[in-house]
């Protein structure tokens, strides 16, 4: 294991490189130079933060001597100051930002998970059947809803028409502070209910889809055969033999979907006015807040590469011929 | 032919497939079916809940919904079908040279393929969006550029297996050039599955423009698109749900009817497939 651990973060470093490298040609797609043009008409800029922009990326040299300081920066997480009024670091103001997003990722992971597979085995051992085909019918629909419009109607049918729900921020913004621990936690969960519901909305038609193809090519191997003709009862069969098989594949696409709720995030942190990376990222790109969109395109990519490694190093853990081979 | 048969037997993909058509013509046929000019402002008929004369209402400045949904069409059907085709494009020169030509050519395309797919595009989009201007042309090329990597990935598996046939190597034999053997002997074998994964592009194309639009930073206004109009709906949300209702369901219908019609075929390409 620890070989192919060693191998995996081997792997990483090019691709790396590769972020920072399309990050830094984002950088310079602005016209004339990130500090030229566009910040003329900035008035959020002032002069002597172009000048400090000037400095930081050393744009009197040659564009690869650029690209390395730069480089060298961004490996000690350097990743300049804000433009805005506050000039804050940039690591700092993502570093704050980065925990509720995260959370609220991870919380619509663990629904999708939950839901997802279920409904995708189901589908498999149902196959044809009308609960497969209106679950089918279901999960395209879910594909093709926009998470924004979801969020929408939610809003308006939880928050205003029933008013059950609040629909903006993670907290009461009065009398939270008066809350006990477990009052404090039911607030929360009360606010991050919808925004949860509303990212994982989009995943879960795409994994479950997935679980019953995985499921139903795996009920076709002669193992399953096998079991069944030595007379093993059918949930044993499918539960013990079939579905440990089946979800390896489905790890992967779990790593593969961190990229998207990440972007997904600035959708609906926009919409529910949570402080996240989401939100913060938009608004950095409205007030072209060069340093801090970067550095979020560096950080949202890293996360990227986590994600598949942890998803890796899960599946080389359930599956021997991976960590072995 | 065995395809369109299979194909006419699956009632989600004809019903994908009715659907596009209807979408297609409406937005063709927008100057002669739209009921109201989709601009054209009233004040005297603010915020009208659907009726008789506004089937789906009219918006905070009067105009008519159903109208402004046929036009807005035009856009996400625009955006849907160039953005798509850039991405193509790229993924399918880029897959093919890396699948033809292997070692380091191979291995370079599909790095970037593996970097391409570290960022999440929606952060990728917004920023270059931002650094350039917010307009139409860019959104369709910056999609475009930031979703060939299936379709690269796709041909380049294609072209590992077919490169290996015999009727490639005749080609080589009688002094094809490697362009000719790649578009005109192997590339045609291969467009089945891009022709595929074409179609349910559109469709997710089609909501990352919806997206970008209502976040406004898309499609601009007065323009009408989907999206911008979801902006409007989330404004008045609270006394006019026929704005945020209505533009929605058309993402989702049109996003749906792709997605139905682009399995539906890649079914029909490859009965294997079908579960």
């Amino acid at each position: 294991m620890a070989r192919y651990l060693f191998r995996r973060l081997l792997t990483m470093v090019p691709l790396l490189l590769g972020i920072t490298m399309i990050s830094f040609a984002v950088i310079h797609l602005a016209p004339g130079e990130p500090t030229g043009l566009q910040a003329e008409f900035n008035p959020k800029i002032t002069k002597e933060a172009r000048e400090r922009l000037r400095a930081y990326y050393g744009l009197d040299k040659p564009l690869h001597i650029q690209y390395l300081l730069w480089l060298k920066r961004v490996a000690t997480l350097d990743l300049g100051r804000s433009f805005s009024p506050d000039r804050r670091p940039v690591s700092e103001k993502i570093l704050e930002r980065l925990p509720i997003t995260v959370t609220i990722n991870l919380l619509s992971m663990l629904l999708i998970i939950l839901v997802a597979i279920p409904i995708g085995v189901y589908c498999a051992t149902h196959q044809g059947s009308f609960g497969d085909r209106a679950l089918t019918v279901f999960v395209f629909v879910g594909y093709a809803t926009p998470t924004f419009w979801l969020a929408l109607l939610l809003m308006l049918l939880f928050g205003v028409k029933l008013g059950w729900l609040p629909i903006s921020g993670i907290r009461s913004l009065v009398g939270y502070e008066a809350m006990g621990p477990l009052e404090k936690a039911i607030d929360m969960g009360r606010h991050l209910l919808l925004p949860v519901l509303v990212s994982a909305f989009g995943g879960l038609a795409g994994l479950s889809r997935y679980m019953r193809t995985s499921l139903l090519e795996v009920i076709r191997q002669d193992y399953i055969t096998a079991a069944r003709a030595k007379g093993l009862p059918e949930g044993k069969v499918i539960y013990k033999h079939a579905l440990r098989n089946a979800l390896l594949p489905v790890i992967t696409i779990l790593g593969l979907s961190v990229p998207g709720l990440i972007g997904g995030s600035v959708i609906f942190e926009t919409i529910f006015s949570i402080p996240g990376m989401g939100q913060l990222f938009f608004y950095s790109v409205m007030a072209r807040d060069y340093p801090v969109v970067m550095g979020m395109l560096v950080i949202g990519a890293v996360l990227t590469l986590v994600g598949n490694l942890l998803a890796d190093l899960a599946y080389a853990w359930a599956d021997p011929r991976i960590r072995v081979g | 032919m065995m395809f369109w048969r299979r194909l006419l037997e699956n009632k989600l993909a004809v019903a994908g497939g009715v659907i596009v058509s209807v979408l297609l013509a409406a937005s063709l046929l927008a100057p002669f079916i739209a009921p109201y000019d989709p601009a054209q402002i009233h004040v005297d008929r603010v915020l009208v809940p659907p009726c008789k004369e506004h089937p789906l209402g009219t918006d905070q400045l009067g105009r008519d919904v159903l109208s402004r949904i046929i036009w807005g069409g035009r856009i996400s059907l625009l955006v849907g079908f160039v953005a798509v085709g850039i991405a193509t494009a790229i993924g399918v020169v880029l897959g093919a040279v890396a699948g033809y030509y292997g070692g380091w050519v191979d291995g370079l395309i599909m790095r970037l393929v593996d970097v391409m797919l570290c960022f999440p595009a929606f952060f990728l989009i917004l920023a270059v969006v931002a650094l350039l201007e917010p307009s139409i042309w860019n959104i369709m090329v910056v999609i475009g550029l930031t979703s060939w990597m299936g379709v690269a990935r796709l041909v380049r598996a294609e072209f590992l297996s077919l490169k290996e046939r015999d009727f490639v190597l005749a080609a080589r034999s009688l002094g094809a050039s490697p362009a000719r053997i790649i578009f005109v002997h192997i590339l045609p074998n291969a467009m089945g599955p891009v022709f595929v994964s074409a179609i349910l592009g559109i469709g997710s194309a089609i909501l990352t423009e919806s997206a970008l639009s209502f976040l406004g930073i898309g499609v601009q206004p007065p323009t009408p698109s989907w999206g911008n109009m979801l902006t409007a709906g989330k404004d008045h949300l609270e006394i006019a749900y026929w704005l945020s209702l209505f533009p929605g369901l058309a993402i989702l219908l049109t996003v749906l009817g792709y997605n139905l019609l682009g399995e539906g075929i890649r079914d029909a390409l490859d009965p294997r497939l079908r579960d």
